[in-house]
């Protein structure tokens, strides 16, 4: 293999605090236009800060190429496909973002007077609807800001409603192969998590359930789980886990991550389950901005809902010949209280209800339809070939909107590891599919083509995974070393712990 | 493609879900829209919304009117910012990564703390997580807050501390600062954090070093609340002794958005780095020795820690940090600091102005910084809608979050506050409060013409 450097491998990674220059500036400030009085007589003198923070001092034009440059160095969506399991990568439309940026919306302060941000309040009552005709639930938080948000509220909620009936649980059961989010948000809620095995098709282990559930009889105040379940089946046992959870008075809790499979076609809320938080950044478009922002609504049931954290968005009907009138209900003396501040992501509500706007009662159903359909035929074409010699599907059946790989094969016979794969990928143009996630399938790579990709990307992937595992036969090494094109190669991410450098260090300047 | 699947329609692969649990109807939702359709009905809703283009705005309480630099805006679009997921790739996610770790070093610098983190939520779920990790620091489980934090803020906490087990005390404020006898009075051996915000919700510069002094006699964490704009000037909750500074960063490069999203901000001492929340980017090589940039410390996180992390955020609001970034940058150190002496100097112009209409008085005469409350003398909420009749949105009425000064109003300023402006504001004020008054006296109500009838 060469290694010669491409142009951006060559150029060193610089900070704006480094292409910094005394003197030098972007911001021109309107006039203060008051008197120029000392700060010191203003605030006392020991509360004033003597030195300004050390920002960079740097003209618009570099500023501008500086952030291009940067830029330049992230693959994303619009460049390319994107199959990270569990994650939803689907196109995010455009229109969404013109919408968002209305002054009307986004420069609407949140403290308002409800009677002067009617369309605001209205446009986040019409999403609540939405999701909950989506989910079959009735009432709905918009509040939380993000899925893991959802999941603590959603047990908070689990909490208060036990509160109310005299009760004290203590425990919140969860699949050993649970998002990492789910363990983390029971334990923020002051419950402990007991693991639920899962059977080989990634669904619940039945008897373990049972199990446990007698094992903590009178203290499970909570199931957590997503169907499709981690390996993109449909768990078909749903109905009587949601009888068993039921049977010991303790809340079914929807993991949302996975709801792109099931829009139109099934609804978490006729499966059973009390309480789902929606993930508008996956199912419905929101575009993940590099890690944030999104937004994470719950769904809940009647038995839940006087527990809605406050305020909750309300439609009043209008009196005297008038319309409704969209308000902020504080009046909700059993809520859990605030999540946050305001009202939630408003930004986000926008683009997720110009998406259903958009989409409507068909299109939706039909997204669901065509990301299990795309999730099919790139299992099938993966099937094929060395592809399903060296990585077996997990669960031969049919998928839901994703579906899960073992690299062990691949491993064993060829000495790559699924992080080879997926690093050689990169070097093909490809972001790699989620790896080594869930746990239970050996080196596993976790695929969601979603609905928005076509035919020939779905090819052009499984050629290039065929090309690779090719290559590897001949050459190991290739993609052992791999990746080669991109800005930079494999970083050492364990120095990057063990002696953390988490700001740029910066000298007085002279 | 169904051949290549070896099934005849797209129904059959929905064959695993149980029957009585597949939904046989379609949604009730409408029909489809073109993209025309959407834009016109969002448009429609967005008309009726007073926006601050639309009205003068001098409502703050936690987010703020700012001018964002169109470059804010050009950068934040780009697909490669606004499209990609969290960076788990680093080799293809160099630029996200980045920007990440200028974003830490410039909030670092902001608040005179070593370690930041890439972001938050916004900022009232960044005091819940703060206290969460004052239990992990210290073992305890009780926090000492001031009314002075935002109410937001404060409810926030209640909310999660029902889940950390943790009890909360507030402490009153005294003529617009936190009662620093009260304060010292309330910490004990038992509690975690003490937490503060500077400048407070009543836009009182608060003396975090003095107040802080309860916390470390009794081992407890200072956290301190600060609004960013205001850090070019004030001197910074690290140099005052606090152990986590942390805000609403939304005055930093984000839009008012009806209140998200935006991102908190959340930085720390070095002692507290391994129990940080959220994403941290860090500085490393990659295997030729190139300058590279990873998420560091993920042994904190939930996908490792599961039970056991830090928290369970694994947002970092990274566009909006991004936007804060570049807002920064553009401001540049210097005008940064000059931005915050123009907030300090209009405001006092404003509040003096204010001060001198027929029925306004001043709520608290603490220091300032860019906000500040006034009582008036008639119904705060009819004054309001006095003055947004004539475009004005005057200010927040305090009487939302403190039964105690139902009479009051926080008012607010920003680059975009022309002095011509708050002259507006205060005529606007002035009359509105006598036409309340004209209508009181009319009605008979008020006590001075019980007594002028006598």
């Amino acid at each position: 293999m060469t290694l010669t450097q491409t142009p951006m491998q060559a150029e060193r990674a610089e900070t704006i605090y480094e292409k910094s220059k005394p003197g030098r500036r972007a911001a021109v400030l309107p006039d203060a236009e008051v008197p120029e009085t000392p700060l010191e007589q203003l605030i006392p003198q020991h509360l004033l800060r003597q030195e300004a923070p050390r920002l960079p001092e740097i003209a618009e034009p570099e500023i501008v190429r500086h952030y291009n440059r940067l830029s330049r160095r992230n693959f994303d969506l619009d460049s390319g496909f994107y199959p990270l399991g569990s994650c939803t990568m689907k196109h995010n439309p455009r229109l969404n973002e013109r919408v968002a940026a209305l002054p009307g919306h986004a420069r609407l302060h949140p403290a308002q007077d409800p009677r002067r941000a009617q369309g605001a309040l209205e446009l986040m009552w019409l999403l609540q609807e939405s999701l909950g005709e989506i989910c079959g639930l009735p009432h709905v938080s918009l509040q939380p800001s993000a899925g893991s948000h959802g999941e603590l509220a959603g047990l908070l909620l689990t909490r208060a409603y036990h509160a109310e009936r005299g009760e004290r649980r203590t425990k919140v059961l969860a699949p050993d192969t649970s998002h990492g989010t789910n363990p983390a948000s029971v334990t923020m809620a002051g419950y402990e998590v007991v693991k639920v095995a899962t059977n080989e098709r990634g669904g619940v282990e039945m008897d373990d359930l049972r199990a446990k559930l007698a094992e903590n009889a009178g203290e499970v105040a909570c199931l957590m789980l997503t169907n499709p379940n981690t390996l993109g089946v449909f768990d078909e046992n749903i109905e009587e886990i949601a009888a068993l959870i039921h049977e010991t008075g303790g809340t079914l809790y929807y993991d949302g991550a996975n709801l792109n499979a099931v829009m139109g076609q099934s609804r978490p809320g006729d499966m059973g389950f009390d309480i789902v938080h929606v993930n508008l950044h996956k199912s419905f478009s929101q575009p993940h901005g590099g890690g944030g922002p999104g937004a994470g609504p719950i769904a809940v049931s009647e038995r839940t809902a006087p527990f809605l954290p406050r305020p909750q968005v309300v439609r009043r009907e209008g009196d005297n010949g008038h319309g409704p009138f969209f308000d902020l209900d504080f009046d909700r003396p059993q809520s859990i209280g605030r999540l946050r501040g305001f009202q939630g992501n408003f930004g986000v509500f926008v683009r997720s209800y110009a998406y259903i706007l958009s989409l409507g009662a068909d299109g939706l159903a039909e997204a669901s339809e065509t990301a299990v359909l795309n999730a099919n035929y790139l299992k099938a074409k993966l099937a094929d070939g060395r592809a399903g010699e060296r990585l077996p599907i997990a669960f031969d059946r049919h998928c839901m909107h994703e579906f899960v790989l073992s690299g062990k094969p691949m491993k064993d016979q060829l000495g790559l590891a699924t992080l080879d794969l997926a690093k050689r990928l990169l070097d093909f143009g490809f972001h790699p599919p989620t790896v080594y996630f869930p746990l239970l399938v050996d080196e596993a790579l976790m695929v969601e083509p979603t609905e928005t990709e076509t035919k020939e990307s779905l090819d052009a992937f499984a050629e290039a995974v065929e090309r690779i595992l090719a290559e590897a036969e001949d050459d190991p090494e290739l993609a052992r070393q791999a990746p080669y094109t991109t800005p930079v190669r494999r970083l050492d991410e364990v120095r990057a712990t063990r002696r953390p450098v988490v700001r740029q260090q910066l000298g007085e300047p002279a | 493609m169904l051949a290549a699947i070896g099934v005849d329609t797209v129904a059959e692969l929905f064959d695993q879900i149980p029957e009585p649990l597949r939904l046989d109807r379609p949604l009730e939702l409408p029909e489809g829209l073109s993209e025309a359709e959407v834009y016109e009905r969002l448009a429609a809703l967005a008309a009726r919304n007073a926006d601050a283009e639309s009205e003068v705005c001098f409502v703050g309480a936690g987010m703020y009117d700012h001018y964002v630099p169109a470059i804010v805006d050009a950068i934040t679009s780009r697909s490669e910012f606004l499209t990609p997921y969290t960076p788990y790739q680093p080799e293809i996610s160099q630029g996200g990564l980045q920007v990440m770790f200028e974003f830490q070093t410039a909030m670092s610098e902001l608040t005179g703390l070593p370690v930041s983190n890439a972001g938050l939520y916004e900022g009232p779920s960044s005091v819940a997580s703060a206290a969460y990790l004052a239990i992990g620091a210290t073992g305890r489980r009780r926090f000492v807050v001031s009314r002075g934090v935002h109410p937001h803020s404060r409810e926030t906490l209640a909310t999660y501390s029902v889940g950390y087990g943790a009890e909360v005390v507030e402490v009153g404020l005294e003529d617009g600062l936190t009662d620093a006898a009260a304060l010292a009075a309330a910490v004990d051996g038992e509690t975690a954090a003490v937490i503060l915000q500077s400048p407070n919700f009543l836009g009182a510069v608060e003396d975090v070093g003095a107040l802080g002094a309860a916390a470390k006699e009794h081992g407890a964490l200072l956290v301190v609340a600060c609004d960013p704009m205001t850090l070019g000037v004030l001197e910074p909750p690290g140099a005052q002794g606090a152990d986590i500074a942390l805000g609403e960063g939304q005055p930093l490069g984000n839009r008012l958005d009806f209140g998200g999203p935006s991102f908190g901000f959340f930085c720390a001492t070095e002692e507290q780095i391994r129990r940080m929340p959220g994403r941290i980017a860090g500085e490393t090589e990659d295997v030729d020795g190139r300058r590279g940039f990873v998420l560091a410390l993920q042994t904190r996180e939930q996908h490792i820690r599961r039970e056991k992390a830090t928290n369970n955020i694994c947002t970092a609001q990274a566009l909006n940090a991004l936007g804060a970034m570049v807002h920064l940058a553009w401001l540049g150190r210097h005008g940064f600091r000059e931005l915050g002496e123009l907030l300090v100097r209009r405001t006092a112009y404003a509040r003096e102005r204010l001060a001198a209409v027929e029925g306004v008085e001043l709520l608290h005469a603490a220091p300032v910084a860019r906000e500040f409350a006034v009582r008036l003398a008639a119904p705060v909420d009819r004054v309001l809608d006095r003055c947004a009749e004539r475009g004005i949105a005057a200010g927040y009425p305090l009487g939302r979050e403190y039964a105690e000064y139902e009479d009051g109003l926080l008012v607010a300023i920003t680059e975009r506050r022309t002095r011509a402006q708050i002259d507006d504001l205060a005529e606007a004020l002035g009359a509105a409060i006598a036409a309340e008054r004209v209508e009181l006296v009319n009605q008979g109500l008020t006590n001075s013409t019980e007594e002028a009838l006598g």
